[in-house]
């Protein structure tokens, strides 16, 4: 990613076409003046993504599904919060609705969760081909590239906590590390992988 | 629910609360956790713009686009209709730019230690139920408020609550009023995007919504709705506006001799 002034509030996604972030920024904008037409686009643009992340942390379809409709229905109430200063607008979304899956699992406690294996993904879904550019593709070789040069143990930390959705105390004890060790790997592991994926600030 | 012995332990952790940047911006840390780390990111500069750039990060790990159902557009949509647009946060209000003049009025929340209130610190609390000194107001001519009623009442009785972080948190009931009210010191705030609800545990063992605590460390609130035979009061972290019912176990829980 070109780290350009306007680069991390821009891009919507990794290899999105350059502009989409503004253009995400500015429907967001709209809708908090109450403009549907602008948020209808907004889901259009978004809602594969948001939901991709939805049932990766949820698992469960039906229950994703809840979860991405409350996300947008907080989309809605508080686009106005958005600061472009502050984020890109797609971060923005999925720090919404992940947060809304993390609540979800862990109000559920769902025992059939417990028991699966974190790194299970549910195959019955259908992932989104539109969204597959090559360039997208070429963005998320460079973010497993990326994955890649952390410590076993920080990957794994971080996909427990993002993916999975326990706390960094659960990730300790799933992971046999002490106590308190789990979020400075976790911290750790998001600086390496912001530097080599090229966040800027 | 089951970690917050940890912060207990780790007291000394949030001398050094930027080791939670990480765990805050993946959503990996619990609800007191996340209030006491929200209340270090308010006068914490270098800890926001870390946070903003984990969750740049986070999100572009995020990139497995699932498309949803068609009707979840229409439902999405539709569900819009009845909602209205928060307005702007105006400086004032604004969360993540405390003016100076209002974080000179809120000195605790610059501090590492207050915050308070979790299930866990329940386990720890001293609970004491003690018997009142005369109330006495220092403004005579004006009738005297529904609190202060609850307060002056022959028959009330204080639950004190006190934390290990040093907040504290009273309850007072008064069976002939009907009402309690509570009191609570160095409160820490609400998760972003959540309230503190109180209740009035039934006889039934039902929880019944007894009113939304403000947003502020220090504050004195009469609880809505009848206390005559109330068993409890709890307080839970409940989304914006909160619940008709309580959707996550009490941080808090006074129990209210019959």
């Amino acid at each position: 990613m070109d780290p350009g002034v306007n680069a991390q509030a821009g891009a919507p996604y990794p290899g999105a076409p350059a502009g989409a972030g503004a253009e995400l920024a500015d429907l967001l904008q709209r809708s908090a003046r109450g403009d549907r037409a602008a948020f209808a686009s907004l889901y259009d643009a978004t809602a594969a993504r948001v939901h991709g992340l939805a049932v990766r942390v949820v698992r469960d379809p039906a229950q994703a599904e809840e979860v991405t409709q409350e996300a947008f229905l907080e989309i809605w109430r508080t686009a106005s919060r958005f600061d472009p200063e502050r984020g890109s607008a797609v971060s923005w979304l999925l720090t919404i609705v992940h947060r809304k899956a993390v609540d979800r699992v862990r109000s559920a406690e769902a025992s059939s969760r417990r028991e699966a294996t974190y790194h299970h993904r549910n195959q019955t879904v259908d992932h989104d081909v539109t969204a597959d550019t090559a360039q997208a593709s070429l963005e998320a070789r460079r973010v497993r590239a990326a994955l890649a040069g952390l410590t076993e143990v920080q990957r794994e930390a971080i996909e427990l906590a993002y993916f999975g959705g326990y706390t960094h105390t659960e990730v300790a004890a799933l992971l046999d590390l002490p106590v308190g060790t789990a979020k400075t790997r976790i911290r750790d592991g998001l600086i390496r992988l912001r530097d080599t994926i090229g966040v800027g600030r | 629910m089951t970690d917050h012995g940890d912060i207990r332990d780790n007291q000394a952790d949030w001398d050094n609360a930027h080791a939670l940047s990480g765990a805050y911006a993946v959503d990996a840390l619990d609800d007191l956790e996340r209030a006491r780390f929200e209340a270090h990111l308010r006068t914490c500069p270098d800890c926001r713009t870390e946070v903003e750039t984990f969750r740049e990060t986070a999100a572009s790990l995020a990139a497995d686009p699932v498309a949803p159902p068609p009707s979840l557009r229409d439902s999405v949509l539709a569900g819009i209709e009845g909602i209205r647009p928060l307005p702007p946060l105006t400086e004032h209000g604004r969360d993540r730019a405390i003016p100076e003049d209002t974080r000179r009025r809120r000195p605790w929340l610059a501090s590492t230690g207050p915050l308070l209130v979790a299930a866990s610190l329940v386990l720890v609390a001293l609970v004491t139920t003690v018997a009142l000194r005369p109330w006495a107001s220092d403004n005579d001519q004006e009738p005297p408020t529904a609190v202060e009623q609850v307060l002056a009442a022959d028959d009330r009785t204080r639950i004190v609550r006190e934390f290990p972080d040093g907040s504290r948190a009273d309850v007072v009931v008064s069976r002939s009023e009907g009402k309690a009210v509570i009191l609570t010191e160095d409160m820490a705030p609400p998760p972003e995007g959540k309230v503190y609800e109180l209740w009035f545990q039934t006889p039934e063992g039902e929880f019944v919504p007894a009113g939304l605590m403000p947003e502020q460390p220090d504050a004195t609130v009469l609880l809505e709705g009848d206390a005559s035979d109330a068993t409890a009061v709890g307080i839970t972290v409940e989304p914006d506006g909160g619940s008709p019912e309580p959707t996550t176990p009490p941080i808090a829980l006074f129990e209210l001799d019959a």
